[in-house]
């Protein structure tokens, strides 16, 4: 099934300017309808692959800038940053999802989210499309291979023969202590 | 209707104030040493909860208030003697109105045995010979002098002051009351009222002469008028029936007139009015009476007030640095000029920040009812003490103080506090204290909650961490990391969960939210002898006066108010004690050095103290330490940022600020910081040691993570492991 339909030029969006107000637009769209079906996910890669979130939690796309290390945390993240004058958190995805630490450049991005009330930034390699997804058009993960990150996936949406898997970043970052659910507890 | 749910609202802050204002008073209230000016406003609280009761139809409410109105007009104008059982039964009876209210604000049906037992002791105060019933509604005729029986004709001259609108006063009210006095003439002056065009529809402009034929009595008239004494001249003058003349030869009786500042004397009328001038501006400055002058304000308003100058605070700070990098050109006047942006900003600052302090008696005076009403379940005999309410604190902070003061004070009466059969064998008086104290030191605000109780069973919590997992069976925790268990979460050693202490979410819930705020809390204890909570916070969460330290390629800012000195110390005046324990000699003193290096892991910095710095500074658990940094690069007023609110509390740091280059430095705590380990092994050798990319490094541990990725998580989870560790 692949008709999923992709926000038209997005690939010519270079600036991160212009992805937030595209992406704006596309959350705006999103509220009007509704927002139940379909629904609208902003993809982005990390390493070879590519996550879907919900474009309502997008608040905005940054270029990679420096960031304050705050001691003794987990290497996933990376440290805080200043967005316009509030302390706003970034996970590094690559290292949340175990492949080691991103080596960010100007050209990575951080998306800003908001997730449980709190506004935090994800760095992930690039943002690629706003998709368009129906409900039926997301297939349930296959328990046995992915079961490390199965608990915030909650599902694949196969796009243009690309497999985008779509994230609960809700589930990602526990409501509690803004704790990433534990990898450690299951790696094999 | 919710429109009507905002006068409810408002009716609801009004009463928590006024039983707040009247436990101060009803506690300090001494039969044989007392001020009637504390009865009035005792009976002028409940009087107004008991109108809005009345009209929000709190039934309950209402009907106790009621009653305990009329004591409390009873003990005011004399009729009965304000002796001991009295004073107790305004305490009681406030704290009764005080549930009702609450009960009235959730929506749900007080509880009423406490409120019936009050009652029966109120009547049997009031009416000791039996006959117990009163009528409802009329207030007994009291002015036994003039209980000649019989009509009265009075003349009454009200003049109000041009505000009386403003004060929420309707004349027309009390003239209808009147009216039910008896036979009333009203007279109209409208002398006063200018022409139409100039009129100000706020204000009030018109006076009145009563004259009245009633068998009341001049106090019940001049009850009527109560509540605008302040802001009107009242004049009530008897006449003898028949003459209602020309009252300029009759012997004025200035008996009447309820005026703030009575005594038991009868007092001249109240002075505001200039004769003839129809300007009466704002109401009486009568002397004894707490006339404060303000008004309410939404704190969000405030909030956004305070928000703004904070980001004043940062520009200014980052015009100063621009400044700076703009080398040499004009350079003196910009200095001056920056110099005088940064005083006013500082005094904005300043100004604004004072608008939110308030005294922490208002947390403070929840704690003596709570004190009560445990000492009466658990049968304990305590004496509260407080000390220090007038301390200033930001209203933000005060509204985060109740639940942990709170469970401070129940954590007391259960578990240290013993019950006096215990206390009497222990040879200690029967009548335990707690002292709550509050003061300023160091920039920061000290709490202290002091029992002389039991002092906390080491043996027991040690037993309980173990059975929980919390330490390991064969460790051997100081006596001081046994104490510190009781802020460990799910810990509690009552045995059966009570509603008083025995949920275990107590503790380590106060410490949590007091951390949050940027403070500290910390036990000590001596076995027989008493417990002590010092809790420790900043005065303002919004701004600190900071100094810039450089650690390596970090920032940190460490307040100010703590540095006491910078030092450079010699090599010889430095002591390694063991692996983690560094000493270094001040002017025949020890002190510990703490390097930020260290525990923050921070590479690249300086680990010889006798080639960086040392900044002596104070800390309310450890006392004096050295915190080891490579140079200071000046000082800073920097506006605090919460980091908590969108990732969590880090250990050491109690908040994040932005600098003037736009980037975020992290402010130290330094209580944190003296009771945190550091996790890296003691350097041998950093001296060649240039490596700052911290992208292959993952808290000290390098790792190669191009050939194996797990390498990093593997570091990541002992470093976990490792803090999990440290934290207990």
């Amino acid at each position: 099934m692949s008709d999923t339909s992709v926000q038209a030029g997005m690939d010519d969006i270079e600036s991160p300017e212009g992805l937030t107000k595209a992406i704006a637009a596309g959350a705006a769209s999103a509220r009007a309808s509704g927002n139940l079906d379909p629904q609208q996910f902003v993809s982005f890669t990390v390493g070879a692959e590519e996550y879907g979130i919900d474009i309502m939690q997008v608040r905005e796309i940054k270029g990679w800038t420096e960031v304050t290390l705050l001691p003794n945390q987990p290497p996933h993240m990376r440290g805080v940053m200043n967005l316009r004058g509030v302390i706003v958190p970034i996970y590094d995805m690559r290292a949340r999802f175990g492949q080691g630490m991103t080596e960010a450049t100007a050209t990575h991005v951080v998306i800003i989210v908001q997730v449980h009330d709190k506004t935090v930034g994800i760095l992930v390699d690039a943002v690629s499309d706003i998709l368009t997804v129906r409900n039926d058009q997301i297939s349930p993960i296959p328990e046995v291979e992915y079961s490390e990150n199965a608990r915030f996936l909650e599902g694949m949406v196969t796009m243009n023969e690309r497999m985008v898997a779509v994230m609960s970043l809700a589930k990602l970052i526990r409501n509690d202590a803004l704790e990433f659910t534990d990898l450690t507890a299951d790696a094999a | 209707m919710a429109q009507f749910d905002q006068f409810k609202q408002t009716f609801f802050e009004e009463s928590d104030e006024l039983l707040l204002d009247s436990a101060g008073r009803a506690s300090d209230l001494d039969p044989n040493d007392y001020d009637i000016e504390e009865l009035h406003a005792l009976f002028r609280a409940v009087h107004t909860i008991k109108a809005g009761a009345g009209a929000f139809k709190f039934t309950e409410l209402a009907g106790f208030t009621h009653k305990f109105e009329t004591l409390l007009d009873r003990l005011r104008d004399g009729t009965l003697t304000l002796d001991q059982t009295c004073a107790d039964l305004i305490v009681r009876g406030l704290d009764i109105v005080s549930d009702y209210v609450d009960a009235a604000k959730n929506g749900i049906a007080p509880a009423t045995d406490q409120a019936d037992a009050a009652l029966a002791d109120i009547n049997a105060v009031l009416d000791p010979d039996g006959a117990a019933a009163a009528p409802a509604s009329q207030p007994v005729v009291k002015d036994a002098a003039k209980a000649e029986g019989g009509a009265k004709t009075y003349k009454i001259r009200f003049e109000p002051g041009r505000q009386l609108f403003q004060f929420a006063n309707e004349p027309l009210l009390f003239i209808r009351e009147l009216k039910t006095f008896g036979h009333l003439t009203v007279d109209v002056d409208a002398s006063a009222l200018p022409a139409i065009d100039q009129i100000e529809a706020e204000d009030s402009y018109l006076s009145w002469q009563f004259t009245l034929v009633t068998e009341r009595s001049a106090a019940d008239i001049a009850d009527v008028f109560e509540f605008v004494v302040d802001d009107a001249t009242i004049e009530i003058e008897e006449v003898t029936a028949g003459r209602v003349g020309d009252t300029a030869e009759r012997p004025r009786d200035p008996l009447v007139v309820e005026s703030a500042t009575a005594g038991a004397h009868p007092v001249a009328l109240p002075v505001e009015t200039q004769k003839g001038a129809p300007a009466r501006g704002t109401p009486g400055e009568g002397g004894e009476k707490s006339n404060v002058t303000s008004i309410r304000v939404d704190l969000d308003r405030i909030d956004r007030l305070v928000n703004m100058v904070g980001e004043l605070v940062i520009t200014q700070a980052m015009i100063t640095q621009q400044a700076r990098d703009v080398a040499g050109k004009g350079r003196s006047q910009q200095t001056q000029a920056e110099e005088e942006l940064a005083g006013h900003t500082r005094e904005l600052q300043d100004a604004v920040m004072a608008i939110r302090m308030q005294p922490v008696k208002s947390v403070f005076m929840r704690m003596p009812r709570l004190v009560r009403d445990l000492s009466r379940k658990l049968n304990k005999n305590v004496n509260l003490v407080m000390k220090g309410e007038q301390t200033e604190v930001d209203k933000t902070i005060i509204e985060e103080l109740a639940d942990p003061l709170t469970h401070m004070v129940r954590n007391s009466l259960d578990h240290g506090i013993e019950t006096p059969e215990q206390r009497r064998a222990a040879g200690k008086p029967e009548v335990a204290e707690i002292i709550l104290s509050a003061e300023h030191r160091h920039g920061r605000i000290v709490i202290q909650a002091m029992d002389d109780g039991r002092g906390i069973d080491r043996d027991r919590v040690r037993s309980k961490a173990i059975e929980k997992g919390l330490i390991a069976a064969d460790s051997n925790p100081s006596d001081e990391e046994i104490d510190n268990l009781i802020f460990a979460p799910g810990f509690s050693t009552a045995a059966e969960v009570t509603d008083v202490s025995g949920r275990g979410v107590g503790m380590d819930v106060v410490r949590t939210k007091i951390q949050n705020l940027g403070g500290r809390v910390i036990v000590q204890s001596r076995p027989g002898e008493g417990t002590r909570f010092v809790l420790t916070l900043p005065l303002t969460l919004a701004v600190l006066d900071g100094m810039v330290v450089s650690v390596g390629s970090e920032e940190y800012i460490i307040p100010l108010t703590s540095i006491i000195e910078t030092v450079r110390p010699a090599t010889k005046d430095i002591r390694r004690i063991d692996a983690n324990f560094d000493t270094f000699a001040m002017r025949g003193e020890h002190l510990r050095l703490i390097y930020l290096s260290r525990v923050f892991n921070v590479r690249g910095a300086i680990t010889d103290p006798s080639k960086g710095l040392v900044v002596v500074v104070d800390t309310e658990a450890a006392g004096r330490v050295g915190i080891v940094v490579d140079e200071l690069l000046g000082q800073q007023q920097v506006v605090l940022k919460s980091i908590d609110e969108n990732y969590r509390s880090v250990e050491g740091v109690s908040g994040a600020t932005i600098l003037g280059s736009g980037r975020v430095s992290l402010i130290l705590d330094l209580d944190g910081l003296s009771e945190m380990r550091s996790f890296a092994p003691l350097p041998v050798d950093d001296a060649d040691d240039t490596e700052t990319d911290t992208d292959t490094e993952l808290n000290g541990v390098e790792t190669d993570s191009d050939t194996d990725p797990n390498a990093a998580h593997i570091a990541a989870a002992a470093t976990e492991t490792f803090e999990m560790g440290a934290k207990a």
